[in-house]
């Protein structure tokens, strides 16, 4: 059925056999069984589906699985390295940064891009960062205070695992 | 016995990390559409795309025969009931309620765009969204109307046979004639229409079922995104269905959000069983989609209201007149009556003591989508009344607004305070009063915090910049911990149930410790603060407690979660339950010391002889050696096992002081929100660090309806606002750093003295940015604007206010 294509994901190559119009996130969720990359709308606002696509945050609603034939995918999944969580997922755990959690695999990832590229982000910048990412729950505050307590532990030498 | 609490090892009152969120940071949370099951088929809803028409007839022919197709409905084919009306208003009470509810899906006419029609199931999603585009409806469109004022004028569209005029009920609460004349001979009367916009809810999860029949037991299974899967054995089963509950298992995964709009009975969740047992048991998934969720899930609010609002010239506030129509939509909600008679009139007077108030409520069909409980249901509509009005007021005398709320607040003591506007209104002596509360210390300390008497200076300053600055203040109280059972069935409103709740505690033999309950989490955290309550209780550490809820197999019956209910009433029931563990494990320790009971004292976990300190038993031993029994005592039952059901003598009443700060952009119009700040009164904390989260969420909630939310339909009932494309939710780029305060006044009511925390923040914000946008603009000669306060609305309000073009 459909296109065959192989993407590397969470660092396993995955073959896959698609129809054409099937989305990443469908892909992603219901081919590949990685339920933590979630569905919360269908117009590209909501972000509840980031992930990375070769190295940068995309929503991958937006994207159709044949689109990422080749690429390397990195979900919420793969943020841990083993049992040593990823320091955004710890921040976010001690801030209190997540309430009913749906939004919270998106907002790791479109933060986890942020931090990539600005080790010390201004809370602006923060706020900006994650502008495609809603979240109903916390007000976004302590997101804001997460991010800012992943990229201090980050400076400070807390390994961001494999690849991150 | 008696019990000395160890408090320096107590979790009680600490901002300890969640006990949940290991499984959500990680992806591994398992929300409905995470659930696959094996050999699941997949439903998909066609949805009328007119607001209002008639059904000639619907063609599924050719649908039946599309791929992957294994079953197409229609309205005729279901069996079942329409959906129950758990709460008319004043129904009890000889009210009139027209009802109407949704069919399971529509047979004759639908009264909203989105109203289910047919539905199809196929082996995959994308097959059953394919088959629907092959169905054929033969519409008879017919005149629509969305405005609840032109749904009830003359000559307006009729949607019910059994509602004239569009009318769904005429409901009123508290003193007309006093009020009539407290208002005919006030020396000031401030009279103004405002609107509370229709909101959608929009919780990142949307709603979804999986229905599965179970042929070999002739039982039901229904896993569904709720906040009530308790009630809904209820509503779901006996009353729509017809079958009652020990034939139906209702199972709430983990919830992506819900603020009220999971509570209630929707036609999907019937729909799936229903073509699970026509599939001859294949489980059948429903998922809405977020354009779905817009059209076919609860919105909220959506009051015209007419306010008047009596005094003296020296701020003596002596009357409050309110006449307001509810807009409900096509057909009713769940409890969609309740909300805007006994949730909103009833507590119109807020937190001051206004001696004669009367309200008017009128219900309304339009062709909408049906209106239910929105986080603070009913209490952010009638906060944003009173505040209004009461800045209103203090504009029209002259005097400050912080004068006029302290002037006009229930003083300290003279609670409890049974207020005029009909909570107390009940027979047998089931009345509620607001038992507490001190409202001026709040208001002060954000006052404070703010610097508002330098506001002046703050507004000068800012108008070198171009800038517009504006401060709202909003005085709030809430009622929480809904409700004793008593008051809800004397009050005469007609809620169909009761409001107690549970718990029930069950001690393995190696001391581990599962607690249950009939409350249901969707993000607030209870699995670890329901362990912080009773590894305080029983003194253990917070590991050895297991928090399990959500699935009516294995969990006491509740009501569930909702109207900041939790903690002050699911809580309290699980306290009872932990009493009773720990009454039985001090029989069984006397027994095991040779001791009297009134001779042991509980110490943490340790059970000791009074006197002889040696002579003690570990909670965990106990449990070892009544789980084995092999020496229990003539007449005790093995095991500790108990279950307490817990009853409130009373609702519980947060209040507190929330002020916002604005700069409005002259040339633009756009809005800024510069500083919040909020001092909340909710009783004891369980956990500082969640009651501040749930704030933040509330408050941003709020902020969202005064700014940037609103449904909007157009005249012929088309969402416009159809999508996350068109209506505007709070971003983080948008929000300032919340800066959060308190009081502390414990509940009298409960043993934690809580009083629930969910929603103050929605209610208490709007009014407070509302109020700080029309401050900003007073200095214009503007006093009332209706929300959203969008760049465009703004501008042009200063476009006309200058006389120039708007
Ligand atoms: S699902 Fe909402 S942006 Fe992708
Ligand atoms: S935590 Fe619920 S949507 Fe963000």
């Amino acid at each position: 059925m459909g296109e065959h294509i192989s993407l590397t994901v969470n660092g396993a190559v995955r073959e896959l056999d698609v129809e054409p119009r099937r989305l990443l996130v469908q892909a992603i969720r219901e081919d590949l069984d990685l339920t933590g990359t979630h569905v919360g709308c269908d117009t590209s606002q909501c972000g509840a589906c980031t992930v990375h696509v070769d190295g940068k945050a995309i929503k991958s609603c937006t994207m159709l699985a044949v689109q990422a034939d080749g690429a390397d995918v990195k979900t919420i999944e793969g943020m841990a390295n083993g049992d040593a969580l990823h320091p955004l997922q710890t921040a976010f755990w001690e801030k209190h940064g997540l309430q009913c959690g749906f939004c919270t695999p998106g907002m790791i990832m479109a933060a986890a891009d942020l931090l990539a590229n600005d080790a010390d982000p201004s809370d602006e910048a923060i706020r900006h960062a994650i502008e495609g990412n809603i979240c109903r729950c916390t007000g976004y505050q302590n997101i804001v205070i997460a991010v800012r307590a992943a990229a201090a532990a980050m400076r400070d030498g807390a390994g961001a695992p494999a690849g991150a | 016995m008696t019990d000395v609490l160890d408090a320096p090892t107590s979790p009680l009152g600490k901002p300890i990390k969640r006990t949940e969120d290991p499984r959500f940071i990680t992806g591994e949370g398992r929300y409905l559409d995470d659930i696959k099951l094996q050999s699941m088929a997949h439903m998909a809803i066609l949805r009328s795309p007119y607001a209002h028409a008639n059904i000639r007839s619907v063609d599924v022919s050719a649908a039946r025969t599309m791929p992957g197709v294994l079953a197409v409905f229609v309205g005729a084919d279901i069996p079942y009931n329409p959906l129950p009306m758990a709460w008319p208003a004043g129904g009890s009470a000889g009210i009139q309620n027209n009802v109407n509810t949704p069919r399971i899906l529509a047979t004759d006419s639908v009264k909203w765009t989105g109203e289910g029609v047919a539905a199809v199931v196929a082996e995959t999603e994308a097959q059953a969204y394919d088959a629907l585009e092959a169905i054929a409806v033969d519409w008879e469109p017919l005149p629509a109307v969305v405005d609840a004022e032109k749904a009830i004028a003359p000559g307006a569209t009729q949607l019910h046979e059994n509602a004239p005029n569009n009318v769904v009920f005429e409901w009123n609460v508290g003193d007309k004639a006093g009020t009539d004349a407290a208002i005919d001979g006030a020396e000031v009367v401030v009279r103004q229409r405002i609107v509370n916009q229709r909101l959608i809810p929009n919780p990142m999860e949307t709603r979804g079922d999986i229905g599965w029949y179970n042929p070999g037991t002739d039982e039901y299974t229904i896993w569904m995104s709720s906040q009530t899967p308790h009630i809904q054995r209820l509503l779901v089963g006996i009353f729509t269905m017809g079958i009652p509950e020990h034939k139906l298992r209702c199972i709430s995964p983990d919830v992506g959000g819900a603020f009220g709009t999971k509570i209630f009975c929707y036609a999907d969740m019937a729909l799936t069983l229903f073509a699970s047992k026509e599939l001859g048991g294949r489980p059948v998934k429903w998922v809405e989609g977020r354009r779905e969720n817009y059209q076919s899930t609860i919105h909220g609010r959506d009051h015209i209201t007419y306010l008047e609002i009596a005094g003296t010239r020296d701020g003596e506030v002596t009357g409050l007149r309110v006449k307001t129509l509810a807009n409900l939509g096509g057909r009713l909600s769940t409890i969609g009556p309740g909300i805007p008679t006994t949730l909103y009139a009833r507590v119109l007077s807020g937190c001051y003591k206004i001696p004669n108030v009367y309200a008017e409520v009128t219900g309304v069909y339009t062709n909408t989508t049906f209106v239910d409980a929105y986080r603070g249901a009913g209490r952010p509509e009638a906060t944003y009344v009173i505040e209004r009005a009461m800045d209103l007021f203090a504009a029209e005398i002259g005097m400050d607004r912080a004068e006029l709320r302290r002037r006009n607040f229930i003083p300290p003591d003279q609670f409890p305070y049974e207020n005029p506007s009909g909570l107390g209104t009940a027979s047998g002596g089931a009345k509620i009063y607001i038992d507490s509360g001190n409202y001026e210390p709040a208001m002060d300390k954000a006052l404070a915090t703010v610097g508002y008497k330098d506001l002046a200076a703050k507004k000068a300053e800012a108008r070198g910049r171009g800038k517009l600055l504006g401060l709202g203040l909003s005085t709030y109280i809430e009622v929480c911990g809904v409700a004793p059972s008593k008051w809800i069935g004397a009050v005469g409103e007609g809620w169909g149930a009761a409001m107690w709740e549970s718990s029930n505690i069950k001690v393995h033999l190696t001391g581990k410790v599962v607690i249950t309950m009939g409350t249901q989490p969707q993000g607030q955290g209870h699995e670890t603060t329901y362990a912080q309550v009773i590894a305080d209780q029983l003194g253990i550490p917070m590991d050895d407690v297991i928090v399990q809820h959500s699935d009516t197999q294995g969990t006491p019956f509740g009501y569930g979660s909702y109207g900041s209910r939790t903690s002050s009433v699911g809580m309290t029931a699980a306290i009872k339950a932990a009493e009773k563990i720990k009454a039985k494990a001090a029989r069984y320790a006397a027994h095991m010391l040779e001791a009297n009971v009134e001779d042991i004292e509980i110490v943490g976990a340790e059970y000791r002889v009074k006197g002889s300190p040696d002579k003690k038993k570990t909670f965990q031993e106990i449990a070892f050696a009544l789980d084995l029994a092999f020496d229990a005592p003539e007449g005790m039952e093995p095991y500790l096992d108990e279950t307490a059901y817990y009853d409130t003598p009373n609702c519980t009443w947060p209040f507190g002081t929330h002020i916002a700060v604005v700069e409005i952009d002259e040339e633009t119009g756009v809005v800024d929100l510069v500083r919040y700040v909020a001092v909340d009164d909710v009783g004891n904390k369980i956990n500082p660090m969640i009651v501040d989260g749930q704030l933040h969420g509330g408050i941003v909630q709020g902020v969202g309806q005064a700014l940037w939310e609103g449904a909007v339909y157009s005249d012929d009932g088309q969402l416009l606002s159809g999508s996350m494309l068109d209506y505007a939710l709070p971003k983080a780029s948008r929000l300032p750093t919340l800066e959060l305060d308190e009081t502390v006044t414990p509940s009298p009511v409960n043993p934690l003295g809580v009083k629930g925390v969910g929603e103050a923040g929605a209610i208490a914000s709007t009014a407070a940015v509302s109020n700080a946008v029309i401050d900003a603009l007073s200095g214009l000669g503007v006093r009332h604007l209706d929300m959203p306060y969008t760049s465009q609305k703004i501008w042009s309000t200063i476009q006309s206010a200058k006389g120039g073009q708007a």
